[in-house]
């Protein structure tokens, strides 16, 4: 609007329906324009990428490793049905599973005990349970490289007790035990988050009520404290799901998951329609995951 | 319904066929009002009424959809809140957290570029004149809720608007406190001489405090006037209904003067309608008088026959119910010595001057 | 149930609770010890202790590939951040404060980057870089290739999202009658947004751009598939070096990438609180004179 109709309309007499509206629509135009620079660059650089990758999985791997756009076809999802990808997809959902679920037994009374301390001391259990959250995934990771390596301390512990040549790297546990050492802060954290918030008076009336402390826990405490559970599962179970750091660095050719999987397509076997068909499948199976689990659980902070 | 009470030197806030809508919803209904220099008017009625709604359209933070709202004669039109001669006192107090006192006193001059010891000695004279000297330095968060709203009062006063806007500024202050405040404030007007727009629910704080009352009711200005005229002679039932307590007796009106109880009883009455028009009559507690019989009633007053249902001992005074057949009147007596009280079941004559009782429509 | 078995029944679960607790404090912290005690390790052995030894910090200050991955990493995560942080806060503001349309659409569009798992996010940046080089090059006749810039868009994508998120949290916690009173004290909507908005969700802001750091100085999957030959960040170096066969140096690399986190983490701690400190004193500062 140029400047001298502006002060005009300051200068206006009586307010009209058709002013008020056009100074809505200039409140709202505001806005746009503040969102406009996020808004372009999410459109630019993800929603494009997005339609590009679902583009790619109709597309043909060439002999050379090229990828031809135009000869369009389903292959690549007919492919998902082999046995070795499915076989794949199911040690990654049941590893992420077992993960989730390990990770939700162990943060919850940790995350209780935390919440109920006092206030200054509960910010500082906190402080703590976030500076290795802070430190590099990829070096924590490794760390249990190291220790569960075939002459590292681990080994060398359970020899003390006289188990010998134990196996613990590049196996499926060794991958599990990364995974739940990596994800348990994104457990801990809404889970924490939720049972701080949580109105004691309800809990203590509850006691008074089942003169159960067992029983006010299951029906007070525990469905209070939901939105956490929700919250913390689907952040631990989705990066579980998808991992790749943890496989590559525990697990061996025999324990691939679906990240390995991935990647491979695009840099050893150089199959990108197919790396693509994959990768898209698990963000609609994730995103839907996501909304149903919403739906059911309720809504997170 | 424009209303002019008492002597208008000058007219401090015009609003002329302000309506406010969201979408399908009318928030403010056609208000027109006119608020002198110096007087101290409160926009009274229920939650949702549109008051606050009407305040900000004064303020600047809501625009009308429609309609003309005028500062000492100057059209706002669609003039931000930033260029009206006019402060707020939040409902929230709205104290920036991050400021002390003295920072959130000074915020308006500093916006404003007033040279900086102008500043500090008009930042101390409003500190004092809330009576908060020394507390400088602290932040909100180390104050009082009373402190907090006299920091409050202070910022907005420290600008020396032309009119003060006030939005449930006690509304989260006990009792006793609230009851200080008001007479706080009323002097505080009284001695700065400007207009002060106050909104509230409470009556009784509306009565206590204004030079003029305008009653809302569903986005409509019902009424206007003067403490006594809104008490005395409320205009619709909903006024009579929501300011100080009221009995209502249903009735039809007959002619006028006289209205008749559905059971056939004939009263006289102050009425409004013509003839066959279904009214409340409306009667206050202490207008009511119980006499032991009939005889006994003051000549050309009311007298309905009833039985004491319950006696109310509330300290200062006496609140009896009576069962008269087609409501149970309250009737309200001083509690003072020598009065002897009724007991309950006792039957009454419930009596009134026909000239305290107006059948209202609505 | 009496009295007493009750308040020993409670006795026993805080008891249990806090020995859990304590465990997993174990659990947590165990690995980081364990890495940084074998950093001093003076042994060629990577898991034998062999005497205590500086030697593989030595080795790890010459090697010059790491000091680039280094370098590279930390370019990447402070543009990516900065950018990040400024948009994600202006993204924030818009949300929270404004309505107007296609404001739905653009809110899913926030969460996706969150939700998609890291490879998918890593395949598609990967996917259209390729793709748009190939246009660029139609076009100029010189393509582009991956390099620190198509790492740095990289991170701006998922960084953009932490921010909002943190940001509006703040801001969805702010009284909004706040902006108005200083409106009403005649501050225009700069002014009200510089002295009374930003002030208020600076932790919220400066916790976001912490958050952006973090993950971009940490992120392993989607940069090592957009990263070129000389581009390197740390992270992937690193993972290079352990997948091609575990030498001592890593642990000491190791140590260092986990003392430099810590070091970040107190810093920013302290600036929070001491933030809150100095700006009182400057105040007062400015009220005397």
């Amino acid at each position: 609007m140029a400047r001298r109709s502006r002060s005009a309309l300051e200068r206006a007499t009586v307010v009209t329906p058709d002013l008020e509206r056009s100074e809505t629509r200039a409140k709202s135009r505001r806005g746009f324009l503040l969102a406009l620079p996020g808004y372009a660059y999410l459109m630019i650089f993800f929603a494009v990428p997005m339609l590009i990758i679902f583009v790619y999985s109709f597309g043909t791997r060439s002999a050379t490793g090229r990828t031809i756009l135009g000869d369009w076809n389903l292959d690549s999802y007919r492919r998902l049905f082999d046995d070795f990808v499915l076989s794949v997809m199911w040690r990654s959902f049941w590893l992420a599973l077992v993960t989730t679920v390990i990770c939700l037994v162990i943060s919850y009374p940790f995350a209780y005990y935390i919440a109920t301390r006092g206030p200054r001391l509960r910010g500082l259990l906190m402080v703590l349970v976030m500076i290795p959250f802070w430190t590099n995934f990829l070096v924590r990771t490794y760390a249990w490289r190291l220790i569960l390596g075939r002459n590292g301390p681990l080994s060398a512990l359970l020899g003390f007790f006289g188990i010998e040549e134990a196996r613990l790297l590049f196996t499926n546990t060794a991958i599990l035990i990364g995974l739940v050492y990596g994800h348990l802060p994104f457990m801990v954290l809404p889970l924490y988050a939720s049972i701080e918030r949580l109105d004691w008076s309800l809990v203590e009336a509850a006691r008074d009520l089942y003169a159960s402390g067992w029983k006010a826990f299951r029906k007070v405490t525990l469905p209070l404290s939901m939105p956490g559970v929700v919250g913390g599962t689907i952040l631990t179970f989705i990066p579980s799901f998808g991992a790749y750091i943890e496989p590559e660095l525990l697990g061996g050719a025999q324990t691939m998951m679906l990240g390995s999987f991935i990647e491979n397509q695009y840099y050893a076997v150089s199959d990108w329609p197919f790396g693509s068909a994959l990768s898209f499948v698990i963000m609609v199976l994730m995103l839907v995951g996501t909304i149903v689990y919403f739906r059911k659980g309720g809504r997170t902070a | 319904m424009a209303d002019r009470g008492g002597e208008l030197s000058e007219i401090a806030v015009e609003l002329t066929g302000v309506s406010k809508r969201f979408g399908e919803v009318t928030a403010v209904d056609e208000v027109n009002l006119q608020i002198g220099d110096g007087e101290f008017f409160s926009l009274l009625g229920p939650s949702g009424c549109g008051k606050t709604t009407t305040l900000r359209m004064i303020a600047g933070l809501e625009f009308p959809t429609e309609g003309s709202v005028r500062i000492y004669g100057e059209e706002m039109g669609l003039r931000p809140p930033n260029k009206r001669p006019v402060n707020t006192v939040f409902q929230s107090y709205a104290l920036f957290p991050h400021m002390t006192v003295f920072r959130n006193v000074a915020f308006g001059l500093e916006m404003r570029k007033v040279p900086a010891p102008d500043i500090a000695s008009r930042v101390e004279a409003a500190i004092d004149l809330v009576r908060l000297s020394g507390m400088e330095k602290r932040k909100p968060a180390q104050l009082s809720g009373g402190q907090q709203q006299r920091v409050a009062l202070a910022r907005a006063l420290v600008n020396q608007p032309r009119v003060l806007l006030l939005d449930e500024p006690l509304g989260a202050l006990d009792l006793k406190l609230r009851q200080a405040m008001q007479v706080e404030l009323k002097d505080l007007q009284e001695r700065l001489g400007i207009a002060f727009v106050y909104v509230t629910h409470d009556q009784e704080e509306a009565l206590t405090m204004s030079d003029r009352i305008g009653v809302m009711h569903q986005g409509r200005l019902l009424q206007v006037g003067t403490p006594e005229e809104i008490y005395e002679h409320p205009r619709t039932r909903f006024i009579a209904d929501f300011i100080g307590e009221t009995n209502f007796l249903p009735v039809t009106v007959a002619a006028a003067g006289e209205v008749r109880l559905e059971a056939g009883q004939a009263l006289r009455a102050i009425t409004h309608g013509a003839a066959g028009t279904a009214a409340n009559l409306t009667l206050r507690p202490e207008k009511v008088s119980l006499f032991p019989t009939a005889e006994a009633v003051p000549p050309g007053w009311n007298c309905l026959l009833g039985e004491v249902r319950r006696r109310v001992y509330l300290g200062n005074s006496l609140y009896y119910h009576v069962d008269v057949g087609p409501a149970v009147i309250r009737s309200r007596h001083e509690n003072a010595p020598g009065v002897p009280l009724l007991a309950e079941g006792e039957s009454v004559c419930v009596a009134w001057d026909p000239d305290s009782a107006e059948a209202l429509e609505g | 149930m009496t009295v007493q078995s009750a308040l020993r029944r409670r006795g026993l679960l805080e008891r249990l609770l806090a020995t859990h607790s304590w465990l997993v404090y174990a659990f947590f912290y165990a690995p980081i010890a364990v890495l940084v005690v074998f950093s001093f390790n003076g042994g060629r052995q990577v898991s034998i202790w062999q005497g205590a030894s500086l030697r593989w910090y030595r080795q790890m200050l010459q090697d010059a590939a790491l000091l680039s991955a280094l370098r590279n990493s930390l370019i990447v995560a402070v543009v990516s951040t900065i950018v990040a942080t400024a948009l994600g806060t202006a993204t924030a503001l818009a949300m929270e404060r404004f309505r107007f349309r296609t404001q739905r659409v653009y809110e899913g569009l926030l969460y996706l980057p969150i939700i998609v798992p890291e490879v998918t996010l890593a395949a598609m940046m990967l996917v259209f870089f390729i793709q748009a080089f190939d246009y660029i090059g139609r076009i100029t006749g010189t393509p582009p290739n991956l390099s620190l810039t198509t790492i740095i868009l990289s991170h701006i994508c998922f960084n953009i999202s932490f921010v909002t998120v943190v940001v509006r949290a703040r801001l969805a916690g702010l009284d909004p009658s706040l902006e108005e009173a200083a409106a009403d004290l005649y501050a225009n909507r700069w002014k009200a947004f510089r002295r009374v908005t930003l002030p208020l969700i600076m932790p919220g802001v400066l916790g976001g751009g912490l958050l952006a750091l973090t993950m971009s100085l940490d992120d392993v999957v989607t940069t090592s598939f957009v990263s070129g030959p000389g581009s390197t960040t740390l992270p992937v170096y690193v993972f290079g070096l352990v997948k091609k066969g575990v030498t001592p140096v890593i642990n000491a690399v190791s140590a260092l990438m986990l003392l430099a986190s810590m070091t970040l983490v107190f810093s920013s701690l302290l600036v929070q609180r001491g933030g809150s400190a100095r700006k009182s004193k400057a105040r007062e500062k400015e009220r005397a004179s």
